[in-house]
C-alpha cells in the first residue's frame, strides 16, 4: 500500500510538467479557508453556476485544472478573482483522468488546508449545508480529529428526454434534473483499501441493468484535510492512506456524510457523450459513454414513477442517503 | 451582584464582546487569557477592553486540558473577582466561548431567588455516566504526570503500570470525590471559604496530580462548605459520547431563545447571528422563567444516539454495519411465504386482498424480480432486473424493506428461487417466515412434461428445499419459522393462514371469511408414488395416499371453503 501510495505521488510529481499556470493567484489562499479543486474540459455554460453554488458555500479559493477547452472556459475562468487556473494539453486519459494533476496541486496548495475536489457538474451537500457555511462543518470535523468527509454522488436527471429543457447560463441545473433514484443503491466493501464501493442509482437502472458490475461507482471522498503524502488513487473514490477511506462506521452507528448532486443529465449531455465517444478518453474505454450513447439514441427517460424529486439534505437524510450524524 | 469570572484561549474577540456586554451591564469580569496566546495578541485584547473599569485580568497560567493548570487558572481569576470587587455577591465562572441568553438583570432575579444557593453540578463519582474513556474512580487513585495531548502514549502506559502495580493514591481526610460540569456559579461565602481553606495547599497538591480537576476540584471541595447545593449548571453546556462539547450555530436561534437558559456553550465563533441577537439587548425577557433545557437535551441526545446506534436497517455511505453489528438486519417486519403460491392460485391476490397491502411474487424469481401489480420499478426506484439483484441479494432486499417503511411487505419465496438469502432472513428477527414444505411439488405434478425431466426437477428442488429448511431448523435462527409438510397443510389450511395474516396485521382480528382457491391435487398421491418408482424419494410433502380420497364436495367454481 505504501508502495502504491508512493508511485500515485511520484507520476504526480512527475506530471506536474503537464501543467501550464495561467493565472495564478494562489496567495489568495488564506489559513484555514477551504479551497476547492477542479479539472474540466469545455464546461463554460455550467461555471457561472458553479462557481456561485460554491461561493455561497464559502470555498476560499478555487483551483482549475482546464484540460483543453476551446469554448471560453478557460478565458471566463481567468478572469475571476478568486481562481487560479492551470492549464494542461496532455492526454486526461493518461493523466489518471486528471487525478495526477489535482494530486500535484493539492500537495502543493491543498497541504494543511480542507480541500473539496469535485467536478463541474457535481455540487456538494453537507448536513445543515443552508443553514450553515462549509467552513461550521470543517471546524466540527477538526474537533473531532475527523480527516475525510464522504459525500455520495446521487445522479439527478429530468422528466422526460433528457434534452427537452434547454439549460441555460447560469441557471441552478436542480430546476431541470430535479429528480433522482432513492433506494436501490448497493455497496459492497473493497478490502484492499477499506473504502465502500457504492453502485446504483439511475445509471444501474437504465444503462447496465445486466451487467451490474460494469457500472458506476458512486462512493466519494471530496472533503479531505489534505497532509502532504496523501493521494486519490482512483477518482475521488478512494485514497491512500487507507484510514482516509473509513468515512463510515461498522458497529451500526451512522457518521456525519453528505452528498455531490450530480447533474450530469442535462441537455448538453448528448453532445458531451457524442464528444466522449469519439475522444475516447474516459475510464475502462470511455464503455460507460459507449452505454450512453445506445441508450440516448433512442431518446430514453431516466424518469420513473418512484423517482424522487430534489427538495433540501434534509430529504436526503431521511431517505437514508446521508446522515447528519452526531452534528446538531 | 454577579461577578463573571471568564476562561479565555482562543478567539479573544468574541470573548471581548461578551466582556463588554456583561461589564456594561454593571457586572464585573475578571477575565484569565491562556498563557499559550501570544503578547501582541493579548495587548490588543487587553487595550480593547481598556474603557471598561469593571474589567481587570488576572495572572496568567499556561493552560493544558485535562491538568490543574485550569483550576490555578480559575483559583487566580476568582481570588482577584473577591478581592477587587466587594460587592460581588455570586460569582459565576464562564468561559470565552460561552453566550449570553438572557440579561444580567434576570439572572440577578434569579439568584435573588436563591440566595445562599450554590449552584454547581456536583454528583459523586459512583453515580456519574458521562465520563469517557473508562475513568472515573481511578480519576482520584492514580497520578497523571503526563500530557494526555502530547504525551498520550506515556499517559496510556503510566495508567496501565499502575494498574498492574495496584498502586493507589490516598483521597485526603473528609473529600468525598466528585464531578460536574466545570460550568458553576458560587455564592461569595463558600467560593471565599475554598479558596481560604487552612488545608487548600493539602487540597491543591493533591488534585494537581488528579485528572481533569477542572471537573472535580470545586465539585468535591463544595461539598465541605456549601449551605445548600442546587446540582445542576446555570450554564448549558452539552457534552457528546466522545467528551466533546456541542456547538450551537445561527440555526439554533430560536431554540437558544425558548430555552431560557442563561449562558449557553459552545457558540461557534463565526455564528454572527447568535452573537447579534443575544448580545443586543434588544430581547424581551420573561425574568420570572425557568431555565428548560430539555428541548436542547433531546435534540442532543437524539444526536449522540443517531452516531452511536444510527437507523435500524439502513445500509448507506457512512452506516455499513459488519455482520451482527447491524443493530437490526432489516428495518421493518416482513413475511416470507414458500409454497403458497404452488398450492393455491392466485394466492397473492387473495392474500393482498385480506391484509389491504401490496403483496408480492417470487421478488428472487429467476427471470426478474416479481414485483406486486407486476411493475418493472418498485418504490425507492428498485429496478426489476434479476442480475443486478443477484449481483447484491442483500441490499436489493435492504433496499426494499427500507423503501416501503410502514407497509408491511409479503413476499413468495422458493426452491426455485435465488437461494443466497436463506441465512439472512433465517437471522433476521424481522422475518416471518412460514413454509409448506414439498409444495414446489405441485406446479411439477401439474407441467406437462417429459417425466424424466419432471423427477430431474423435483431431486433438484427437494434438494435445495431441504438445505433451505437445515438453516431455517438451525440453532442461530433468529426469525418467526412456521412449517407444515404439504401433507399437514391440505389438511387443514385455514388455521395456519389466520394465525398468518393475524400476525401481519395484528391490530385487525377480522376472521378470514374467504379461502384462497387450492388447486385439484387429484392424482397427486399418484404422481409421488410415480416418483417413488422412477428411484427417487420425496420426503418433503408428508404423506398422501396413492389413491384418491372420496373428497367432500369440492365445486370447481366459486368458494370452496367458508369459515364463520
Amino acid at each position: 500500500m505504501r508502495l502504491a501510495r508512493k508511485r500515485w505521488l511520484i507520476r504526480a510529481i512527475r506530471k506536474r510538467r503537464e501543467l501550464t499556470p495561467v493565472v495564478k493567484r494562489t496567495q489568495m489562499a488564506r489559513r484555514g479557508e477551504v479551497l476547492l479543486f477542479c479539472t474540466l474540459r469545455n464546461e463554460r455554460i455550467r461555471l457561472p453556476y458553479f462557481l456561485r453554488y460554491y461561493r455561497d458555500l464559502g470555498i476560499g479559493h478555487f483551483f482549475f485544472v482546464d484540460n483543453g477547452s476551446d469554448d471560453g472556459s478557460r478565458e471566463y475562468l481567468a478572469e475571476q478573482p478568486d481562481v487560479s487556473l492551470w492549464s494542461a494539453d496532455a492526454s486526461y486519459k493518461r493523466s489518471r483522468f486528471g487525478m495526477d494533476w489535482i494530486n500535484w496541486l493539492l500537495r502543493r496548495y491543498g497541504t494543511g488546508h480542507w480541500t473539496l475536489v469535485v467536478d463541474v457538474d457535481e455540487f456538494f451537500v453537507f448536513p445543515f449545508g443552508d443553514t450553515r457555511p462549509i467552513r461550521a462543518l470543517t471546524d466540527w470535523l477538526d474537533a473531532y480529529s475527523v480527516r475525510s468527509f464522504g459525500a455520495m454522488l446521487v445522479d439527478m436527471y429530468p422528466k422526460g428526454p433528457i434534452d427537452a429543457v434547454p439549460y441555460r447560463e447560469g441557471q441552478n441545473p436542480m430546476e431541470i434534473a430535479c429528480w433522482f433514484d432513492s433506494g436501490n443503491y448497493m455497496i459492497s466493501k473493497n478490502p484492499v483499501y477499506g473504502n465502500l464501493w457504492i453502485q446504483g442509482g439511475p445509471r444501474a437502472r437504465v444503462f447496465f441493468p445486466t451487467q451490474p458490475a460494469a457500472a458506476p461507482s458512486l462512493n466519494k471522498i471530496p472533503l479531505v484535510r489534505w497532509e502532504r503524502g496523501y493521494v486519490y488513487a482512483a477518482s475521488t473514490h478512494m485514497l491512500l492512506p487507507r484510514g482516509l477511506n473509513l468515512v463510515y462506521d461498522e458497529v451500526g452507528g451512522e457518521k456525519t456524510s453528505g452528498c455531490l448532486l450530480h447533474a450530469k443529465f442535462l441537455n448538453t449531455f448528448p453532445h458531451k457523450v457524442e464528444e466522449e465517444v469519439k475522444r475516447r478518453e474516459h475510464f475502462a474505454a470511455s464503455r460507460e459513454y459507449l452505454a450512453y450513447h445506445e441508450t440516448f439514441k433512442d431518446n430514453a427517460d431516466l424518469w420513473c414513477k418512484w423517482s424522487e424529486k430534489y427538495i433540501n439534505w434534509r430529504q436526503l437524510e431521511i431517505l437514508g442517503l446521508m446522515s447528519k450524524g452526531n452534528w446538531a | 451582584m454577579i461577578g463573571f469570572v471568564m476562561l479565555c484561549h482562543t478567539e479573544l474577540g468574541r470573548a471581548a464582546q461578551v466582556a463588554r456586554y456583561w461589564a456594561e451591564s454593571g457586572s464585573p469580569v475578571v477575565i484569565h487569557v491562556d498563557r499559550r496566546v501570544v503578547k501582541k495578541t493579548y495587548r490588543r485584547f487587553v487595550k480593547s477592553l481598556a474603557d471598561l473599569d469593571n474589567v481587570r485580568f488576572s495572572r496568567r497560567q499556561r493552560c493544558e486540558w485535562g491538568t490543574f493548570s485550569i483550576t490555578a487558572a480559575t483559583q487566580f481569576a476568582s481570588e482577584l473577582m473577591l478581592r477587587a470587587f466587594p460587592d460581588v455577591g455570586h460569582v459565576f465562572l464562564v468561559s470565552g466561548s460561552c453566550l449570553p441568553l438572557r440579561p444580567v438583570s434576570d439572572l440577578e432575579a434569579y439568584l435573588k431567588r436563591y440566595p445562599q444557593t450554590d449552584f454547581i453540578e456536583s454528583v459523586t463519582i459512583d453515580e456519574v455516566a458521562w465520563t469517557v474513556g473508562g475513568l472515573d474512580h481511578e480519576r482520584f487513585t492514580l497520578r497523571f504526570p503526563f500530557s494526555w495531548q502530547t504525551q498520550r502514549w506515556l499517559f496510556d502506559k503510566y495508567v496501565s503500570l499502575q494498574r498492574l502495580l495496584r498502586l493507589r493514591r490516598k483521597i485526603p481526610v473528609g473529600l468525598v470525590p466528585h464531578l460536574g460540569s466545570q460550568w458553576w456559579c458560587l455564592t461569595r461565602q463558600t467560593l471565599s471559604a475554598i479558596l481560604e481553606d487552612p488545608d487548600r495547599a493539602v487540597y491543591d497538591r493533591y488534585f494537581e496530580r488528579v485528572w481533569i480537576p477542572d471537573e472535580s476540584y470545586f465539585q468535591t471541595l463544595v461539598r465541605l462548605y456549601s449551605r445548600q447545593i442546587e446540582s445542576r449548571s446555570l450554564t448549558l453546556a452539552k457534552f457528546d459520547f466522545q467528551g466533546k462539547p456541542h456547538v450551537f450555530y445561527d440555526d439554533h436561534l430560536q431554540l437558544l431563545r425558548r430555552s431560557d437558559c442563561f449562558v449557553a456553550r459552545k457558540i461557534w465563533p463565526r455564528a454572527d447571528v447568535l452573537y447579534e441577537t443575544f448580545l443586543s439587548r434588544r430581547l424581551p425577557s420573561d425574568p420570572e422563567a425557568e431555565p428548560k433545557p430539555a428541548k436542547i437535551d433531546r435534540l442532543f441526545s437524539k444526536a449522540v444516539e443517531r452516531r452511536k446506534r444510527g437507523r435500524a436497517g439502513l445500509y448507506m455511505q457512512s452506516r455499513f454495519p459488519r455482520e451482527h453489528f447491524e443493530n437490526g438486519k432489516t428495518c421493518a417486519t416482513y413475511s416470507v411465504f414458500e409454497g403458497f403460491s404452488d398450492l393455491f392460485e392466485d394466492f397473492d391476490g387473495w392474500l393482498a386482498k385480506f391484509i389491504g397491502n401490496r403483496v408480492h411474487g417470487h421478488i428472487y424469481g429467476p427471470k426478474r424480480a416479481e414485483f406486486a401489480g407486476g411493475e418493472v420499478v418498485f418504490n425507492g426506484a428498485l429496478p426489476d432486473s434479476a442480475a443486478l439483484r443477484d449481483y447484491n441479494p442483500r441490499a436489493f432486499l435492504t433496499n426494499l424493506i427500507w423503501s416501503t417503511r410502514g407497509e408491511h411487505q409479503c413476499f413468495q419465496f422458493g426452491p426455485r428461487d435465488n437461494q443466497a438469502m436463506s441465512w439472512f432472513m433465517a437471522t433476521d428477527p424481522n422475518a416471518q417466515i412460514s413454509v409448506v414444505t414439498g409444495a414446489w411439488a405441485v406446479p411439477l405434478f401439474r407441467a406437462n412434461r417429459n417425466f424424466s425431466d419432471i423427477r430431474k426437477e423435483a431431486a433438484r428442488l427437494q434438494r435445495i428445499e431441504m438445505a433451505h429448511l437445515d438453516i431455517l431448523r438451525s440453532v442461530w435462527t433468529k426469525a418467526r419459522v412456521r412449517i407444515w409438510s404439504l401433507s399437514d397443510f391440505v389438511d387443514a389450511p385455514m388455521e395456519p393462514l389466520q394465525t398468518i395474516v393475524d400476525e401481519i396485521r395484528p391490530q385487525s382480528l377480522r376472521r378470514l371469511t374467504e379461502a384462497p382457491r387450492m388447486v385439484d391435487l387429484t392424482g397427486f398421491g399418484k404422481f409421488l408414488q410415480n416418483l417413488k418408482n422412477q428411484g427417487m424419494q420425496p420426503v418433503l410433502m408428508g404423506n398422501f395416499p396413492v389413491e384418491d380420497l372420496p373428497k367432500p364436495a369440492n365445486p370447481p367454481h366459486g368458494r370452496p371453503y367458508v369459515v364463520k
